[in-house]
């Protein structure tokens, strides 16, 4: 996974790339009409081609269509019926053919209807024309910044998607990994020579680790596969004005603040999510188990998932406030709010240190349950005894 | 110095309202093999957990080489407990290097070791083997050759026999006997009888937390002999004086409890007067006996 991870996102973007740009192939359109009314205005771009003949030469043409060089014969007749336009071609067109001959077609028609009924179609561009408000954030004092509400959705949900996956995958990492030492029954062997906390917190640091590296090596393999097809298959002073423009934006948010919140949301969010997944692993026998344990933990995880849309549209609402709070939830609305600039500090300053405290508790009644967990064998457990556990002495 | 190589006194340990343990003592000579014994469920694996530091126990202490057990002692102790496994996907060498790591062993060390043992146990083909290669019979002697490993001064074996066949049934067994010439003191807890008798010096016997019985093999047989004879007599005999009870007769073999106030003189004596004896032995009951009973009550 750690190597094959990266080439697949790599693949995730340079495939569809690639395969879109393999397709650009021009075809060769034959256009045969009476008159000049469309056939003047068809105009050439990347995807067709237009060269017309001689109306009288439409009948041969049409007969030997598989040996001609062309790819489709548009015939465009002068009656008003509904099949005016007849496009003829060997296999079946391509849609994006059709669609770019049928969008032609039916805008010459309108400005032609247009030109009839008198109306100057200056007039008509001008009342569709787009409209883009500039965002600009003032600060205390007073200095302007352009901001970029869709810059910060995107850093938003990328870092909170980001926190959830990771302690979604590498929570059920260090499950499975306590599962396997208890069904391989190598854990009495090795409690004998460690604390059983040693083992949990062991096992917590060593996927972490992992984690890291493997985000490390993703991000740069990904990066590096990604940036090497730009360079030889892209045109690249296209690209760079691309990511000359997100850079720009992205250089009105703080960065470097997200980036260490970010560290501390994964890493806090990670140990108080993934010391629960571990106290499952050693209450239960086998993965199929764990389902009963696993879900209470896992809502308030979808659920923080599922809230990142409401709160980016109100990023500083109480409903935002309280979800940053709760340590369950703070991990991935945090790193929803704080692209958005309204964060204050005393909200982050109560946010981290709730969120320490929780997991240094979970940790804590982590490891009670743990160390009756793991000695426990071919026994269903129920929500009750594992609570139960906690009081026992060591 | 104490010739105890460990002590536990009156360990309690408390489940909720159920007692595993309830003020067991315990004293296992330096040097000898203690056979830990009891039924299932008894609180033998409690114990061992104990001595292992794996769980602490409520009240009470356990004494090693007088001093009161610590972290320091886990490098003295070797533990192959009854639920045993090792990481199925680890190599073996790999594992058992890392095993070894765990109980304070150098690197260099450990490798040097480990040849050793795989050698013995002619499994040093194995080293680049994963455990799911081998068989069950396979990895425990894997497993027994990472408890040994370090050399420790007490080595402790739950059912070590289980999962062999008896060529390495016996080629443990003597490894066992062995590291006892060696000095080692063992604690060796199954339920075999036979084994025990073979192996032990000493036993305790333990039902619910309680120990019922402790002491050298021979006092405690000696103390289990009740007067119970086995005779071959050349002919049938029918009765006998009130002073013997017949327990039991197959033709002419018979098995005979004398009874207090008199002793085998006086029963050889009648015996001759009816027929010629073949064979007298006493019945010594067989720690299998002396199982049975003390566990049953009786």
């Amino acid at each position: 996974m750690t190597i094959l991870g990266p080439i697949l996102m790599a693949a995730l973007f340079i495939v569809p790339t690639y395969l879109s740009m393999r397709g650009l192939e021009t075809q060769q359109i034959v256009v045969s009409e009476k008159g000049n009314l469309f056939s003047e205005k068809l105009e050439d771009n990347e995807i067709v081609q237009f060269s017309k003949i001689p109306e009288m030469e439409t009948e041969r043409l049409k007969k030997n269509f598989g040996s001609s060089p062309y790819y489709a014969l548009l015939i465009i007749s002068d009656s008003n019926s509904q099949n005016r336009f007849t496009i003829y071609s060997s296999q079946h067109i391509s849609l994006s053919v059709k669609n770019n001959i049928e969008s032609q077609i039916s805008k010459i028609n309108e400005r032609k209807k247009l030109e009839e009924a008198d109306i100057d179609i200056e007039i008509l561009n001008s009342l569709f024309s787009e409209i883009e408000i500039m965002s600009v954030i003032i600060d205390e004092q007073g200095d302007e910044s352009k901001g970029s509400s869709e810059m910060s959705s995107a850093i938003g949900f990328i870092t909170a998607f980001l926190i959830y996956l990771f302690i979604f995958m590498y929570g059920s990492m260090v499950m499975r990994g306590v599962i396997e030492e208890k069904t391989s029954r190598i854990v009495e062997v090795i409690i004998s020579s460690v604390r059983p906390f040693q083992l949990m917190m062991g096992k917590i640091v060593g996927v972490a680790l992992v984690g890291l590296t493997q985000f490390v090596l993703w991000i740069l393999l990904t990066y590096s596969i990604a940036s090497l097809f730009e360079v030889v298959f892209m045109n690249s002073n296209n690209q760079s004005e691309i990511i000359t423009g997100i850079l720009s934006s992205v250089g009105q948010i703080n960065l470097s603040s997200i980036v260490i919140s970010f560290l501390f949301y994964f890493i806090g969010g990670y140990l108080l999510y993934s010391s629960l997944f571990a106290a499952i692993g050693s209450a239960v026998d086998t993965e199929s188990d764990t389902q009963q344990f696993v879900l209470p933990i896992t809502i308030p995880l979808i659920l923080s998932l599922v809230m990142i849309e409401p709160i980016m549209s109100n990023p500083d609402g109480t409903l935002a406030i309280w979800l940053s709070i709760i340590p369950f939830s703070s991990p991935i609305i945090m790193m929803v709010r704080l692209p958005f600039g309204g964060v204050e500090s005393w909200e982050i300053i109560i946010s981290a240190i709730v969120l320490i405290c929780t997991f240094l508790s979970t940790t804590y009644i982590a490891s009670k349950i743990y160390r009756v967990g793991i000695l426990m064998y071919g026994k269903k457990n129920s929500f009750k005894e594992l609570i139960k556990w906690i009081s026992y002495k060591d | 110095m104490d010739n105890h190589i460990l002590k536990a006194n009156k360990i309690v340990k408390q489940y909720g309202d159920y007692f595993a343990l309830n003020n067991v003592d315990l004293s296992i000579s330096r040097g000898s093999v203690f056979g830990l014994l009891g039924p299932n469920g008894a609180g033998k694996t409690t114990l061992m957990r104990i001595i292992n530091q794996i769980i602490a126990a409520d009240s009470g202490e356990v004494l090693f080489n007088g001093v009161p057990l610590n972290r320091k002692h886990i490098s003295q102790i070797g533990y192959l407990p009854e639920e045993r496994g090792l990481y199925k996907k680890m190599k073996v060498g790999e594992q058992s290097l890392y095993l070894a790591q765990l109980k304070g062993m150098s690197r260099f060390e450990a490798t040097n070791k480990l040849k050793y043992w795989f050698e013995k146990l002619e499994i040093q083909s194995w080293w680049d083997k994963r455990i799911e290669e081998l068989s069950k019979g396979m990895a425990q002697k894997v497993q027994f050759a990472v408890t040994v490993i370090h050399n420790p001064e007490l080595l402790i074996f739950d059912e070590p026999f289980s999962g062999f066949d008896p060529v390495n049934t016996a080629l443990i067994r003597n490894e066992i006997l062995k590291l006892k010439k060696q000095g080692t003191s063992i604690i060796f807890s199954t339920h075999r009888m036979e084994s025990v008798e073979e192996i032990c010096d000493e036993i305790a016997l333990i039902n619910n937390g309680e120990t019922l019985l402790q002491g050298e093999i021979i006092n405690i047989k000696n103390n289990f002999r009740n007067n119970i004879f086995s005779v071959e007599m050349k002919t049938e005999i029918d009765n006998l004086s009130e002073k013997f009870t017949i327990l039991n007769k197959k033709e002419n073999i018979l098995e005979i409890k004398i009874q207090e106030g008199s002793n085998t003189k006086e029963l050889i004596n009648e015996l001759l007067q009816k027929s010629d004896i073949i064979s007298f032995n006493e019945k010594i009951p067989s720690m299998e006996d002396i199982f049975i009973k003390t566990v049953s009550g009786e």
